[in-house]
């Protein structure tokens, strides 16, 4: 009593602050949106990573065997002394280590097997942990059991999980595996290159020319985000194909490979780099090159030193990009890549083709390792290049020049003809009757019911995952970046909660869903019942598409007044309600660009989904993918362009909300 | 009654704040009574809005206590405090009309409508925009705007108005007529108001009392006047107002030199052979023609340089009793004609005893 009194007037007392009301409400549901990001991130991530470490294979060692072929038992012998009897090994290296699902049958340890032969066997294992099967009834105390010979052949030794790098290993010695990391690598390097340089091209005659058509040069340049990557893939099967129309002009090289790959993959990144190259070249401060002009350096010397490096930042922001996108893309080189082998397909053929999880999680942690480097150096240069612009810049105008403007115009129809004849190429191709042999024109090819795929019931589908993810996904979005720009104290809560936002940028996704396959499908996993449904194809989604929605929430969050929150608070109102009638309302433009981004993203992605639907849940993106599998290439691109104009009119709706609606819920803009 | 009257209406007691391992406010204690209007004033980086913010329960202190009418909120968030506040930055909520701005605080208080529309129109015509309720802020002026945020923080009728830096965003000729309306409302609704300001001019026409801070520390609190004429430490006198400053030595109490020269400073209470620092504001000294005999703390200078300020002259002087630091007088227009001042001229200039300011040589830091 008397020594804490001495304390307390020793020393100042120190201030516990009382949470109010909106503290508690505020940490709460940032620890909802936290686990949320938990469960459907970081613990899937952490299953995929254990499982490419884990190893199966049989220790012949630990079986042992006894026959007695009518005159009593013989010697206990282990199936590995048994197998050193024979001749030639019984099993080879690859069956022994085959993973989870390896069954070994004991009787080709007996060159002289025969099942209507009277003799006797029998069976235990040698220490605890080993297990055999009888039929399917798992058998792993060390007791002998005996089988006839016709009950014997029903018995299978069963392998043993043990971690290391055994897979990664396997991974490395296996030649037609590992040759794809070269040629990822390959592809999305060249690719990088090509798209970048045309991009900065379109951005710089778009932003530096007074050539007409700006407008409509836009739009088409951003066409390629609303349709699946391996929709370019289909028309350019369709162009240059075996039976393509153009198909002399490859001079004999095949489409499918790497050049289908690279030209497809310019296609449909062109638009993420030219918004970011656009970007970086429209922030360019004019009374540079009024300087550069002032001192009479020749156009080529401006742009060498005043264009270039102004971009500097978006150039290589736009490469990284690039090169993450076509690294990570499954859909294109599955249907052109043909026999050229990369790793995110890679991922699907062991998984699906020949169901070995294991080296599909190898596979999809290699494939982790350049996306994460290109993601981390693209949120390096991200941050630095906030500081090129100043508060006294002044905007760049271009001036007419009559034949820069032509090249300019001339340039830009270029790019619109490529994409525009790659998806016309398309649409032409879903109208045709039997290409090439009739080319009139029909709608049978919409006929999605009678082709593999899921008909049109896949269609339905991805508009219910659409709509589902953009509802959903911009709530728990918006609001995760509201807690994290706006909360009150708790820094290494929100700092943590900002690294897991991050996060599902870097992660490719195939890695994503075989993760989940992974975390999900385990049948230990309370969560266990959501597999199948379309509630893990939204949650997968959303979580997939996570990054980009947080970014551009705060960003909108940023330009709020840091004191609406106080002065809320010092007027006795609760934060949902300061959230209901004045964060949302003013920005709502941002929380609009993050629901059609979810929605487009939803209707068109591949990689993630392909591992998750169910015969319940086929998608329209998935469906494309599985009818050009079957060889049903037509109504492939016919779905194929259902999801574009899908996702034009999603833009379409979205743009008269920005500008009709808003235009009333946002007078205050307007003076 | 007359025990409450002289009761403190906001006791600050102890208040210490730390961001790591920078300590913003050391140790801070005092008073305010009940309608009062009183300043934090300080350069930037004192601690003067830590201060503000800690009291109203933004960013609360690592330490000590503040205790409003009797409560202690010390550690209570800001929904549980009673104040209004306005930032320099208005924080007005672009989405709603004025109306709706400033009837926000009213809405969960189970008040019929049409009270609500009442108590806005009264708000309105208090701050005096009568007529812009149905405007949007982005449509008003920043002088509009600030008025609305007055409105909008006196709505709940709070027992305390803290106002951060309310005229720091505005041109020069609102600020300082918004400057007296501000005055003018306070006075007239008797909220008691504490305002943030690194304007000096600001805070001695507009304050009761200022406080003045440097370095998370106070250095003064006293009224406008004595702040100015009685400034507790060389930092007080040298951040408000003008102030010629001289190295000397205490030679006696009431006594000090500075260099050659003998002053009589009645207030200096130094012990013999202290250093010290010797300031002089420059309206604090008499000029007059030479010749005759030199008065009490009188010497000789000459004009070095004149400078005209409009209602003053800013006369720079050079004297041998002061080496190569010049000193600076101001004289009233009137005066300097009556003399003829020119550049060259010689003068006798003698301090004002009882003006003189005497602070012990700063501490080395």
């Amino acid at each position: 009593m008397t020594a804490s009194t001495d304390t307390a007037t020793a020393a100042a007392t120190k201030v516990r602050p009382k949470l109010g009301r909106d503290d508690w409400l505020m940490r709460m549901f940032m620890a909802v949106i936290g686990v949320y990001l938990l469960v459907t991130l970081a613990f899937p991530l952490y299953t995929m990573l254990s499982k490419s470490l884990s190893t199966f294979s049989v220790d012949l060692t630990q079986f042992a065997f006894q026959v007695d072929s009518g005159d009593g038992w013989g010697p206990e012998l282990t199936a590995a002394e048994l197998a050193a009897l024979l001749p030639e090994p019984p099993y080879s290296a690859a069956e022994i280590s085959g993973g989870s699902d390896t069954r070994l049958s004991p009787v080709d340890l007996f060159p002289d097997f025969n099942f209507r032969s009277p003799t006797r066997y029998r069976i235990r294992n040698v220490s605890e942990g080993g297990a055999f099967l009888f039929g399917s009834e798992r058998v792993s105390d060390t007791e002998w059991h005996e089988y006839v010979s016709n009950d014997f052949r029903r018995v299978t030794m069963r392998p043993r999980a043990t971690t290391g790098l055994d897979n990664y290993k396997g991974y490395f010695s296996t030649p037609s595996l590992f040759y794809s990391i070269y040629n990822s690598l390959t592809i999305a390097a060249i690719s990088t290159v090509i798209t970048v340089t045309i991009a900065f091209g379109l951005a710089y005659a778009l932003t530096r020319s007074c050539m007409p058509f700006k407008g409509v040069v836009r739009m088409i340049a951003m066409i390629p985000i609303l349709v699946p990557s391996l929709l370019p893939g289909i028309a350019l099967v369709y162009l240059f194909g075996n039976q393509g129309v153009l198909k002399e002009l490859l001079f004999g090289h095949s489409i499918y490979g790497p050049i289908g790959i690279v030209i497809g993959s310019v296609f449909f990144t062109l638009p993420h780099a030219f918004i970011i190259i656009q970007t970086a070249l429209s922030i360019s401060d004019a009374r540079l090159y009024e300087a550069s002009e002032s001192l009479r350096a020749s156009k080529w010397r401006t742009f060498r030193v005043v264009t270039l490096p102004a971009a500097r930042f978006g150039l290589i922001s736009a490469a990284f990009v690039v090169f993450n996108l076509v690294i990570t893309d499954f859909g294109l080189p599955k249907v052109i890549g043909g026999q050229y082998n990369v790793l995110a397909v890679d991922i699907y053929k062991q998984v699906i083709g020949q169901q070995n999880f294991e080296m599909g999680a190898v596979v999809s942690v290699i494939l982790l390792v350049p996306a994460l480097v290109a993601f981390t150096v693209d949120r390096i240069v991200q941050r630095r290049q906030v500081s090129v612009l100043t508060a006294r810049s002044v905007a760049y105008e271009p001036k007419p020049n009559r034949r820069f403007d032509t090249l300019c115009l001339i340039y830009c129809g270029l790019i619109a003809v490529f994409i525009v004849g790659l998806l016309g190429m398309c649409q032409y191709a879903a109208l045709v009757k039997f290409w090439p042999y009739d080319l009139s024109l029909s709608l049978s090819n919409y006929n999605f019911d009678r082709m593999d795929g899921g008909g049109w019931d896949s269609y339905w589908n991805s508009i219910e995952l659409g709509l589902w993810t953009a509802a959903i996904g911009t709530c728990v979005i918006f609001s995760g970046g509201y807690l994290v720009e706006k909360m009150q104290g708790f820094t290494a809560g929100r700092n943590a909660f900002h690294m897991i936002a991050m996060m599902p940028m870097a992660i490719p996704g195939m890695v994503l869903g075989l993760a989940y396959i992974f975390f999900f499908n385990d049948p230990g996993n309370p969560l266990n019942g959501i597999y199948g449904t379309m509630a893990i194809l939204v949650i997968c989604t959303v979580t997939h598409f996570y990054t980009v929605g947080h970014l551009t929430s705060l960003t909108a969050l940023k330009q709020m007044d840091r004191e609406f929150e106080s002065v809320s608070a010092s007027l006795k109102q609760p934060v949902w309600r300061l959230f209901a009638r004045v964060t949302v309302p003013v920005c709502l433009p941002a929380v609009l660009d993050v629901s059609v981004y979810m929605f487009v993203n939803a209707m068109t992605t591949v990689s993630a989904v392909i591992f998750l639907y169910s015969p319940d849940t086929t998608l329209a993106s998935v469906a494309v993918l599985n009818m050009d599998d079957a060889g049903d290439i037509a109504p492939a691109a016919a779905m194929g362009m259902m999801i574009f104009y899908t996702n034009a009119v999603a833009r379409l709706i979205h743009l008269a909300l920005s500008n009709g609606v808003l235009k009333r819920t946002q007078a205050w803009r307007y003076r | 009654m007359t025990e409450a009257d002289q009761q403190a209406y906001l006791s600050i007691r102890n208040l210490t704040k730390r961001f790591g391992t920078f300590t913003a406010l050391k140790n801070v204690s005092f008073d305010i009574h009940e309608g009062e209007f009183v300043c934090f004033l300080g350069p930037s980086g004192c601690g003067k809005t830590t201060l503000l913010r800690a009291i109203a329960g933004l960013d609360i202190q690592s330490e000590g206590s503040v205790i409003q009418a009797g409560r202690d909120i010390s550690a209570l968030p800001p929904t549980e405090r009673d104040f209004g506040i306005v930032f320099q930055s208005y924080a007005l909520f672009p989405n709603l009309t004025i109306i709706k701005n400033v009837a926000y605080g009213l809405e969960n208080q189970k008040l019929p409508a049409d009270q609500i529309r009442a108590r806005v129109q009264e708000l309105l015509n208090l701050v005096g925009l009568p007529e812009q309720g149905a405007k949007y802020p982005a449509q008003l002026s920043g002088g509009q705007q600030q008025r609305v945020a007055l409105a909008r923080a006196l709505a709940t009728s709070p027992g305390l108005l803290l106002l951060d830096e309310p005229l720091s965003a505005l041109d020069a000729k609102v600020r300082v007529h918004l400057r007296h309306e501000v005055k003018a409302l306070q006075e007239r609704l008797g909220v008691t108001t504490i305002m943030v300001t690194h304007d000096q001019e600001e805070a001695l026409a507009m304050a009761d009392r200022i406080v003045v801070m440097d370095h998370g520390i106070i250095e003064q609190i006293g009224t406008p006047q004595e702040i100015y004429r009685r400034p507790a430490s060389l930092f007080v006198a040298d951040f408000i107002g003008e102030i010629n400053r001289f190295q000397g030595v205490a030679t006696d109490v009431g006594k000090v030199r500075i260099g050659d020269l003998e002053l009589t400073s009645p207030r200096s209470t130094l012990a013999t052979d202290t250093p010290c620092v010797v300031a002089v504001r420059p309206e604090d000294m008499v000029l007059s023609e030479p010749g005759g005999e030199t008065p009490v703390n009188g010497f000789n200078a000459v004009i070095s340089e004149l400078e005209f300020l409009g209602v003053t002259w800013k006369v720079l002087l050079d004297s041998p009793v002061f080496g190569d630091s010049g000193l600076t007088a101001n004289v009233s227009v009137n005066r300097a004609r009556q003399m003829n001042l020119e550049q060259g001229k010689n003068l006798s200039v003698q301090f004002v005893a009882e003006h003189l300011h005497v602070f012990s040589m700063p501490q080395a830091s």
